[in-house]
């Protein structure tokens, strides 16, 4: 088995060498050749620590890691050469049109300008940017300035590419759109890190989950085997009269085998071993004469996730973001 | 996104390669190519070399040009134009330095440092691109001071010299810039800080009034400062006097501030999350 990322006890700290935030205390991150892995944690997890420490951005305080089994530290510049990114918050030029970022990448990767000027064309109507190619950044919509951001991480072919969190931010169809774009970079032999805040997303594109909280990986698993520890899915509840909470309650308990949890305003949220207890629900609420708002089978939120694998709320800081 | 292509264009493929010796070079030129494609977006971020400049003449030639020379208002263009020049150059770096603080602030160069370029590459292109911004201010302050009756007395050989010598020394001098544009936290503390250091630097000089009308305490600054000896240079050069030692000192200057804010300047970006 190669690895394209390996990365074995990553430390970082921010500041003061004491009193600093330790961003991570020791991860291990390890990625196959041609598959993706998806890294969840919630804001302040240390994703974007990593993700830059594994792109050559910034040194790890200690522990190591190879890109394509090239060292990111000794060989930074040898790990360059193979990487692409795609960053949280999008870094393209905002004074220069759509063509002349992706024409300036391909220029920086040593092409001719007659073949960084094919390159960005080629990626510009891949990414549905050719009507907006010579229009300045600053006037793209978020989801535009998005997709030019990860078109600029792919003008070098790069064979490992990091996407920190690329679709917060986006609309259901363009996130949609996203996720097929990695699925075609993996299709085509790359190796996919990508960061997330969504168990759904993670469970859509990733071979296997490393699910991280305070720079500490806290569980790693395929999708499937995250799933059966976190509970598979969840029947979520609502309604239409809150006095039928309680019923409801009683109702639910029954029927999943486990007692449902409160999930914001009169609503109730179980977990639920699989999705054949759906015409069950309806036909029994409907016997019961239990009206309701909403009712949704979903995968857990990421603060489920870490309710099941800490025990605890997930509660850390925002001030990341 | 649409598939139109029935090949995607993703495919792992190793990019052209080129001789080493001369990517920095055509990576920081691929660089500055960015930087003046902005500032023709955005003209106005040439009004310090421009318009300033024009102003400047006017108000020092008029308001104190009088006062200074005895009534000569002449006889004080003839010798504050290249004082002007030497402040306006200085001031005239203190943009990159913001500039750089800025793209650094907005993420554009995490994109930068995840290319297989030199770490140095967007600083020295930064650079290359200022050159145009010097030169446009060399050109405004010869031409305008024609207007207002400013001629240069020696050849256009020496002219063209001290208009190289003016431009290589603010390509040396706005090396500060980029270092303190890398260290500051903000781009607006970088201007705070230029102007502290360029202010002493303008006006204790030779730039505006005779040195031998100073204290001896603020001669001896006078006579170490870079600005002083690029002034007298240029005067040398355009309307005729000593030159020789006034030009070694300024390329002794220029050897001092590459050597030492150069590095300063890579170690501070090495640094700079
Ligand atoms: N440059 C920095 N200086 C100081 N502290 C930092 C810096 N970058 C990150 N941190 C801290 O390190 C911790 C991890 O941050 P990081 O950005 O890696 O989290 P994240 O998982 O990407 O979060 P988010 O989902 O909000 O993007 C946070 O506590 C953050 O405040
Ligand atoms: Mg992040």
């Amino acid at each position: 088995m190669t690895y394209a990322i390996e990365a074995e006890g990553l430390t970082k700290r921010f500041g003061n060498a004491t009193t600093g935030t330790l961003a991570l205390d020791g991860i291990d991150l390890a990625a196959r050749e041609g598959t993706v892995l998806g890294v969840l944690g919630p804001n302040g997890a240390g994703k974007t620590t990593a993700v830059r420490i594994l792109a050559t951005l910034i040194k790890p305080d200690s522990g190591q890691a190879r890109v394509g089994g090239l060292d990111v530290v000794r060989q930074a510049e040898d790990v360059r050469r193979i990487i692409g990114l795609t960053g949280q918050y999008a870094s393209v030029d905002e004074d220069l049109t759509g063509t002349q970022n992706l024409v300036m990448i391909g220029q920086l990767l040593d092409m001719s300008a007659a073949q960084a000027r094919v390159r960005a064309a080629e990626l510009l109507e891949w990414f549905d940017l050719s009507e907006a190619a010579g229009r300045m950044a600053k006037t793209y919509s978020g989801g535009m300035r998005r997709r030019l951001d990860l078109a600029a991480s792919l003008v070098g072919r790069p064979s490992v590419i990091f996407l920190d969190e690329p679709t917060t931010g986006l609309d259901p169809a363009k996130r949609e759109d996203m996720w097929d774009v990695v699925r075609r970079l993996v299709d085509d032999g790359s190796t996919v890190l990508l960061t997330t805040q969504y168990l759904e997303e993670a469970d859509a594109l990733a071979d296997e989950i490393s699910v991280i909280d305070r720079g500490h990986v806290i569980a790693h698993d395929t999708p499937h085997g995250l799933k059966r520890v976190v509970g598979g899915q969840w029947l979520t509840i609502r309604p239409s009269d809150p006095a039928q909470l309680d019923a409801l309650t009683a109702l639910l308990a029954e029927i999943a085998g486990s007692r449902p949890q409160p999930d914001g305003r009169d609503t109730l949220t179980v977990s639920v071993e699989s999705d054949e207890i759906l015409p069950v629900a309806v036909a029994r609420l409907h016997s019961a004469g239990i009206r309701v708002d909403e009712l949704s089978l979903h995968l857990p939120s990421l603060d489920e996730v870490f309710f099941t694998l800490t025990g605890t709320r997930n509660t850390a800081e925002e001030s990341a973001a | 996104m649409t598939t139109t292509l029935e090949k995607s264009p993703l495919t792992a493929a190793p990019a052209a390669s080129t001789p080493p010796r001369l990517r920095l070079l055509r990576h920081s030129l691929v660089l500055a190519k960015r930087n003046l494609v902005k500032t023709w977006r955005t003209p106005e971020q040439l009004i310090d070399v421009t318009l300033q400049p024009i102003i400047f003449l006017i108000l020092f030639v008029y308001v104190f040009g009088g006062a200074i020379s005895h009534g000569s208002q002449h006889q004080y263009l003839e010798f504050v134009l290249p004082g002007l020049l030497g402040q306006g150059i200085a001031m005239g770096s203190v943009a990159l330095g913001q500039n750089l603080n800025a793209d650094i602030e907005k993420g554009l160069f995490d994109r930068f440092r995840s290319l297989p370029i030199a770490r140095s590459a967007p600083l020295v292109g930064a650079v290359f691109a200022d050159f145009f911004r010097y030169l446009t201010m060399c050109m405004i302050f010869i031409g305008f001071g024609y207007i207002l009756g400013y001629r240069i007395t020696t050849n256009p050989a020496s002219a063209v010299a001290a208009i190289a010598l003016t431009i290589g020394f603010a390509l040396s001098f706005c090396w500060i810039s980029v270092w303190v544009g890398l260290k500051a936290r903000t781009a607006g503390a970088v201007q705070g800080i230029m102007f502290l250091l360029i202010l002493p630097l303008s006006f204790g000089s030779s730039t505006f009034v005779k040195v031998d009308t100073m204290p001896g305490w603020l001669q001896a600054f006078v006579k170490v400062n870079p600005i002083t000896h690029l002034v007298g240079a240029v005067r040398g050069l355009m309307i005729g006097g000593p030159v020789t030692n006034p030009l070694i000192w300024t390329f002794g200057w220029m050897t001092g501030l590459l050597a030492v804010f150069v590095p300063l300047a890579l170690r501070a970006y090495k640094k700079r999350i």
